[in-house]
């Protein structure tokens, strides 16, 4: 399953980051990285970007970019 | 002794930097740094200066940013580098201190928000990550103002005593660990060659950085061995160079935490956070709410605050100008002097001075919604609109505040972490129909459209949009072509704004428009006053239609005449405009010879409906007025660039203003 698939609410962990170029170094440098525990919080009013939440803070990603991210279901809450 | 302060964005680097230098603040002017620096003296000291480096996540050379603070390292070599981490959020810190223990300076990290922390019943070992780290930890709250001077005094005692980073192994043992040390010792001579670590580099090279492999003049043979040990790196660890590089960084990190840090269950803030944005960024509310707080914002900078210093001032400028009058007429000075100084000096600084107040009110709302971090939720909930003309949700509020004045929003354009976003907006802006031309389309309106007084208003408005809208996706496709930087972005915990911040912030923007206001603008409008005021053989005109400026207007008139509105008289009021454009309209009333009240009448006789269509749709694109030159030509950096903002906006508005007038000729 892709991270803009989880539904708010749920936790997952991150299995795989893909992307390109900056886009990429810049999520893995966020902490978007395989093993880290991630809880999609919200989906923004006009339905993109998604609100996560990981290592303790808030980030926002697009929806587009949430695709490139391979995540496993593990449940309520985070 | 030079400082470089480094952190995240959100770490609380601003308030942090006031603290240290008080307002002993100038803009640092730095080789090769594109953006202008902040730099100040440490309070307290004589020669130690601090620099306020762009808020990053890491030093990977990507955005303009990280460049600029990696270049400012490795290049000024500053004596010491003050890291703020934000102890709330530290992982995510603690992943840019990584990187900066790499580049062998001097550094001593501040622990900000320590205060938050000890108040969720959260601790932190503070010697303990100081070992872990082998850098002085220093706990500080940068709001309250406590732990400063422990900080100035551990920074000045590294730098001074050259005191560096203890630990110089990052790695938890792994393959990654192992392909780093093999790399770092291969390079170890070349790296010493152009004195930059050899760890960092390492990392550099493993990164898959070119620019790293040429400077440190590598041999094929070397990069060979370099990317077979970063390929069975990959092999062993299951991961490619740079995750597995965050990965490292992330681990150690985790291992740093477990020691030292016991985190309590959810802080207060977070929860706070989390009731605001149930509300701000709620499905249904989110965009009502930005609406009705960003309409009390207008309505309170244009119509009440704004509005009653701006006539305070005028009144103010108009009683010093009504007294120096006086005087220089009791004195019995040369009349031509006189007017200078009245009519050019008091009536053309005073026109662009009354902008003053706006700008501080509307700075003070702005600073403190970026303070609290509802910015970045405003980001977040129209970051959809704006994507698809490339831009991210960061734009719209810029924009959104051209609609009040250009001046403040290619001010406010700042705040933008990337540069080609900002760069973007920029020149977007001047699209944005500003309150200034409201008098022009108010008596046009008045004397063309009576009845459609609404909708041609609103269709002005609009038309400047679907214009930006035009230029943005032509830029996406031209000169702005190219990975956007990634939209994703931190939504910090809503904090209240620390008030010095704010007030510095005002400070600092009234004191840059001042500046501007008494030179290039005052040169200005003593031009447009010398033009005004003489005719070709130098003596001054009694009759307004004989001055230099409306030779000048005869001139360009004939560039009109496909618009429809070739008479001198509206190229001559559109000159004027130049200074600001509710000039256009009192020039034009001056050179009708009737007052404004009359001018609507007298319109009649130079303009038909089509051809006030067209001057209106001219007005609203053509030039921005000098103050919002000024701005612009600061904010990009570039005389070039400036020059093709008004270039573009003068083409665009010949064009707008010709397929109008050709279009409605065939109808009418």
């Amino acid at each position: 399953m892709t991270l803009d698939r989880l539904p708010p609410g749920k936790t997952a962990t991150i299995r795989k980051v893909g992307g390109t170029g900056a886009l990429r170094l810049r999520l893995l440098d966020m902490g978007i990285i395989p093993r880290t525990r991630v809880c999609v919080r919200k989906v923004a009013p006009l339905g993109d970007p998604l609100e996560i939440r990981l290592r303790g803070y808030e980030l926002t990603i697009r929806m587009d970019d949430a695709r490139k991210i391979e995540v496993e279901s593990c449940g309520e809450g985070a | 002794m030079t400082f470089a302060l480094v952190g995240n964005q959100n770490s609380g680097k601003t308030t942090l930097f006031n603290s240290l230098t008080g307002s002993n603040q100038h803009v640092g002017n730095f080789p090769g740094v594109t953006v202008d620096q902040k730099a100040g003296r440490i309070r307290g000291t004589k020669d130690c200066l601090v620099v306020d480096l762009p808020g990053i996540y890491s030093i990977r050379p990507y955005t303009g940013e990280e460049i600029v603070t990696r270049d400012f390292i490795l290049n000024e070599k500053p004596d010491g580098i003050i890291n703020i981490v934000d102890a709330t959020n530290i992982e995510r810190n603690l992943y840019l201190t990584l990187q900066l223990l790499e580049l062998r300076v001097p550094m001593v990290l501040a622990l900000n928000m320590m205060d938050e922390v000890r108040g969720n019943g959260g601790t932190i070992d503070i010697k303990g990550m100081s070992q872990q780290l082998g850098i002085p930890v220093i706990p500080i709250s940068a709001a309250k103002n406590e732990g400063i001077s422990e900080l100035i005094d551990s920074a000045i005692s590294i730098a001074k005593h050259r005191i560096f980073p203890a630990v110089t192994d990052f790695c938890p043992s792994s393959a990654v660990h192992r392909c780093i040390h093999a790399v770092s010792h291969l390079i170890e001579d070349h790296a010493q060659k152009i004195e930059v670590p050899s760890r960092f580099a390492a990392t550099k090279l493993i990164e898959g950085d070119a620019s790293f492999a040429e400077r440190l003049a590598l041999n094929q043979n070397e990069l060979d061995l370099i990317e077979h040990s970063v390929v069975e790196m990959e092999h062993e660890s299951g991961l490619d160079r740079n995750a597995g590089l965050a990965d490292m960084r992330y681990s150690f990190i985790e291992g740093v935490c477990t020691k030292t840090v016991i985190k309590c269950r959810e802080s207060k803030e977070h929860i706070r956070s989390v009731k605001i944005d149930n509300v701000l960024t709620n499905k249904y509310l989110a965009l009502p709410m930005f609406f009705g707080i960003m309409f009390l914002v207008f309505w309170l900078t244009f119509g009440v605050i704004g509005s009653f210093l701006s006539s305070l001032l005028t009144s103010g400028i108009d009683l010093l100008s009504g007294a120096v009058d006086k005087g220089l007429t009791a004195f019995g000075i040369n009349p031509v002097i006189h007017s200078m100084i009245i009519d050019g000096i008091f009536s053309g600084v005073g026109s662009v001075l009354s902008f003053l107040p706006i700008i501080v009110t509307l700075f003070f709302f702005l600073s403190i919604l970026e303070d609290t971090g509802y910015m970045a939720r405003i980001a977040f909930v129209m970051d959809k609109l704006l994507r698809r003309i490339g831009l991210s949700g960061r734009s719209f509020v810029p924009m959104l505040v051209g609609f009040g004045c250009s001046v403040p929003a290619v001010m406010s354009s700042r705040t933008l972490s990337s540069e080609r976003d900002r760069k973007m907006t920029i020149m977007l802006i001047p699209f944005m129909s500003c309150s200034a031309k409201i008098p022009i389309y108010a008596v046009f309106c008045a004397a063309f459209f009576s009845r459609n007084q609404a909708l041609v208003m609103t269709g002005l408005y609009f038309s400047g949009i679907a214009l930006a809208i035009l230029v943005a996706l032509l830029m996406k496709n031209t000169a702005f072509r190219g990975n956007p930087v990634p939209f994703v972005m931190e939504l910090p915990n809503y904090r209240l704004p620390s008030l010095k911040s704010v007030a510095l912030l005002m400070w600092e923007k009234a004191r840059d428009f001042l500046q501007r206001a008494f030179t290039v603008i005052f040169v200005a409008t003593l031009i447009i006053w010398f033009l005004r005021t003489f005719d070709l053989r130098l003596n001054v005109v009694t009759d307004s239609s004989r001055s230099l400026l409306a030779m000048i207007g005869q001139v360009i008139a004939p560039i009109f005449t496909p618009l429809g509105f070739g008479d001198w008289r509206a190229a001559t009021s559109l000159i004027s405009g130049f200074t600001a454009k509710e000039a256009v309209v009192s020039t034009m009333g001056v050179l009708m010879g009737t007052n404004v009240s009359a001018l609507k009448n007298a319109l009649g006789t130079l303009f038909t409906p089509l051809t006030a269509l067209s001057f209106l749709v001219f007005t609203l694109l053509y030039t921005p007025c000098v103050a919002a030159i000024t701005t612009i030509r600061k904010e990009l950096g570039s005389r070039l660039m400036t020059v093709g903002v008004i270039v573009m906006q003068c083409v665009i508005a010949w064009i707008a203003a010709f397929a109008i007038y050709q279009a409605g000729r065939l109808f009418i």
